[in-house]
């Protein structure tokens, strides 16, 4: 399909932005000579090293390109150099913040391709952990999204919260960020003596802090004014961009793969209706605006919190791997698993032909694929909304350069 | 005798101002310094020498009153979002990490002081030092007691205004003169931003300088003196109830005027690195520093002189009726008075700072032109008909 389709700039430069009630402000229309500007590879708001080329008429922006590569690992050929169970760890690595659900992913792939069970303690604990890590996951999104804002505060609260998620993610498996903890077959280990009761204390602070940071900075007035009605993608975009995870959710758009094509235990937490898919309104501007997504993000933790309460409940003493032996040979064949990550559909796509090291290890990033609609909806933006717009998207470049 | 003051070497053009208008205050000639070196003058050094070295002895104190204020600030701002974030701040060096800004001051010192490659050389290497030289001028008519002065102008507050603006000259200089784009963003935000905010700034400071009938910050907190105690502070609605509005417009211009968040556009981190003194290290960057933190104290006394009683507090007028007035139990009380009124300001400003996001660029336009600027006058037409028509006939006024 061709791509040369245009929309609709969320600004226009003669129309001026819009306003609630349908107003308009005007700007000026003076044209000056318009200047490129290198955001990045060292900028403090682009999220690690990606560069975005800036074209700039004074603080309004006329275009925009990410360039990428710079954190570029290799990690699908190494994911064809490497037997499958030594490419766990590199899985991690990818989308740092949220490594457990990158280790179920990649799990779930080359488990389908075998053909086993998984025990169901071990379901369990890869729920709850995939959970946590979302949890933690967005914290750091709406953190680093305040701190892109301007808001400093609420990060390290933020911060403060995810400190405690990586103290229990150690003591269940040693590692606080690249955990390669989700193992094929099961996990590595079961839970320590009294961590789930850990856990449940968690949750139970989490969901009492979770309303201060709501109240601070989701609803905080400037937060909104800095965030709704800035780089609004319409359901129509969101949908040709291939957009997934909560930049889809943010623009309403039902769809989420934990409920859509379960796996896992998700099959039974959506039976038993254990939490929902928020989904954006528009509530303080345009539908698919910054905030909306933000506010996605921020309920998204609550369900989270849910799931992992679900968990804690059903949760039952056994065995969390199955007899899997040091080398796998896995048997010939081709799987595609995509699961829910804190940033859309993470897809692993592996093929065998019996050897111990996989033919092809195809990965497709969500973060890549959301920072698509980056040169979309700079475009008529301010400078600083640049920023909330890059900050909305909440890349990991480990992820979209792999 | 050619009496000399020691601002005048930082600004020729405002004393031609206010001799002009209002002619020299009866304080002029008490300057503590001048009146010493008087004193003890051999007979063989020339009377013009005089003032010269007061001038040098001023410029001396002042610079070590602005170090002193910056470091000092610079250890609140970090113990300040230290402790609003849950954390402690600097407790390495000294108590609490009191000595922190010593060992920064080192290290900013001993810093490769570095100018960028096609950086016009010469507005480089001025731009800080203009900035820090305006603030070092206004400073100068910061009175710390009734008798303890530089510079006791009739239109004091008019000099700070006048001086504090030129450091945005330093700023735009800066900006342009680093060659970087991202500097230069900064540098134009600033000017776009000092411009919209002085007039609010200035037109919300008539309310309380209509009150008083005075530019003198002295005569202000003179003013605000007597026998109610806190309750003739030009804050309180019995006053003027145009003052408290004033008073929160005077506060978001003065956050707007000295870069704080909400309105650090100038330097927002997160957006332009570190705006105009992105290109900048060592020492220079560290002049920069120095007139935010001095510009936000000084900004805050001015608050306090005119919405805040100035020198009047209690422990002031303790200390007179036990020391005497102008005694130094008296004088020192003034001086803490002011200090700790000017600092809960900049505790304030940081508190702010540490607790909001950044506003867009176009929404800090707006609020200046279209909502500061007006109330602003609202507030002095308001305060005016008052003053005319009511306050005379207010017993508590007379």
């Amino acid at each position: 399909m061709s791509t040369t389709k245009t929309y609709e700039p969320s600004i226009s430069r003669t129309e001026g932005r819009p306003l609630a009630g349908g107003e308009r402000e005007y700007m000026i229309d003076v044209r000056t000579q318009d200047m490129e500007v290198n955001m990045g590879p060292q900028h403090p708001a682009t999220h690690g090293v990606m560069r975005v080329l800036v074209r700039a008429d004074g603080e309004l922006i006329t275009g925009a390109q990410p360039h990428l590569g710079y954190l570029h690992r290799c990690a699908e050929k190494i994911g064809e150099s490497v037997e499958w169970l030594q490419y766990l760890p590199y899985t991690d690595r990818y989308d740092y913040l949220a490594a457990m659900n990158n280790n179920l992913g990649y799990s779930m792939a080359v488990e389908k391709l075998m053909g086993i069970e998984i025990p169901r303690r071990a379901m369990m604990l890869r729920t709850l952990c995939a959970e946590l890590n979302r949890i933690g996951s967005h914290l750091i999104a709406i953190g680093t999204y305040g701190l892109d804002i301007g808001a400093f505060t609420p990060f390290l609260y933020m911060f403060r919260e995810r400190e405690w998620m990586m103290a229990l993610f150690e003591k269940i498996c040693g590692a606080r960020l690249t955990y390669s903890y989700i193992r094929i077959g099961g996990v590595f280990n079961d839970a320590p003596p009294g961590w789930l009761s850990e856990v449940e204390a968690f949750c139970d602070t989490f969901e009492v802090k979770w309303r201060e940071y709501y109240d601070l900075l989701i609803q905080n007035h400037i937060f909104v004014k800095r965030t709704a009605d800035i780089g609004v993608i319409t359901r129509e975009m969101a949908l040709d961009f291939g957009l997934t995870g909560p930049m889809l959710r943010g623009s309403a758009i039902d769809w989420d793969l934990r409920r859509d094509t379960p796996y896992e235990l998700y099959d039974e937490i959506c039976k038993d209706k254990a939490f929902e898919i928020p989904l954006a309104s528009g509530e303080k501007g345009t539908l698919g605006d910054c905030w909306d997504r933000a506010w996605v993000r921020a309920m998204e933790m609550m369900e989270s919190i849910k799931i992992v309460r679900w968990c804690l409940d059903k949760i039952e003493p056994g065995p969390v791997i199955g007899d899997i032996p040091k080398t796998l040979r896995i048997p010939p064949g081709e799987a595609y698993v995509g699961i829910e990550n804190p940033r859309g559909e993470l897809g692993h796509y592996v093929v065998s032909d019996g050897g111990k090291i996989a033919v092809r290890c195809r990965v497709r990033g969500p973060s890549f694929v959301n920072l698509a609609v980056l040169e979309e909806l700079m475009p008529g933006a301010l400078l600083a909304d640049t920023i909330a717009i890059i900050g909305s998207t909440d890349i990991v470049v480990g992820e979209t350069d792999r | 005798m050619l009496t000399f003051d020691p601002a005048i070497g930082f600004s020729s053009a405002v004393l031609a101002v206010q001799s002009a208008e209002s002619g020299l205050k009866d304080g002029f000639g008490t300057n503590a310094i001048q009146d010493f070196l008087v004193g003890v003058k051999p007979e063989y050094v020339p009377a013009w020498a005089v003032p010269l070295t007061a001038i040098g002895i001023a410029i001396g104190i002042v610079l070590a009153i602005v170090s002193v204020l910056a470091m000092f600030s610079t250890w609140l701002e970090r113990k300040v979002s230290g402790h609003i974030q849950c954390r402690f701040g600097p407790m390495r060096v000294g108590w609490h990490g009191w000595l922190q800004p010593l060992a920064d001051g080192v290290k900013l010192l001993l810093k490769e002081d570095m100018i960028p490659l096609g950086a016009d050389r010469t507005l480089y290497v001025i731009a800080p030092a203009l900035v820090l030289a305006s603030l070092l001028g206004a400073m100068a008519a910061f009175p710390l007691t009734e008798t303890f002065y530089f510079a006791n102008f009739g239109l004091g507050i008019f000099m700070i205004l006048a001086l504090t603006s030129t450091t945005t000259i330093g700023v735009v200089m800066a900006g342009w003169s680093s060659n970087s784009k991202w500097s230069l963003y900064g540098a134009m935000r600033e000017a776009a931003q000092v411009v919209a905010y002085e007039i609010p700034l200035g037109i919300s400071l008539l309310v309380p300088i209509m009150v008083a009938g005075s530019f003198n910050l002295i005569e202000v907190s003179q003013g605000q003196g007597g026998g109610y105690g806190i309750l003739n502070w030009n804050i309180w609605p019995w006053v003027n109830p145009f003052m408290l509005p004033a008073f929160v417009l005077f506060f978001v211009a003065i956050l707007a005027e000295t870069k704080r968040a909400p309105f650090d556009l100038p330097e927002a981190e997160s957006e332009l690195v570190a705006g105009f003194m992105t290109e900048y290290s060592g020492i220079r960057w560290s002049f920069f520093f120095m007139e935010e933190y001095a510009a936000m104290f000084l900004y805050c006394v001015v608050g306090s002189f005119f919405f805040f009683g100035g020198f009047e507090s209690p422990v002031t007028s303790l200390a007179e009726s036990v020391g005497g007035t102008n005694s130094l139990l008296h004088q020192l009380g003034a001086a803490s008075t002011i200090v700790l009124k000017g600092f809960a300001g900049v505790f304030l400003m940081m508190w702010l700072r540490w607790t909001l996001p950044r506003v867009r660029i176009d929404q800090v336009m707006t609020m200046g032109y279209k909502y500061l600027t007006p109330l602003a006058l609202v507030c002095v037409l308001g305060a005016g008909l008052w003053e005319a028509f009511i306050a005379p006939h207010l017993w508590w006024r007379s």
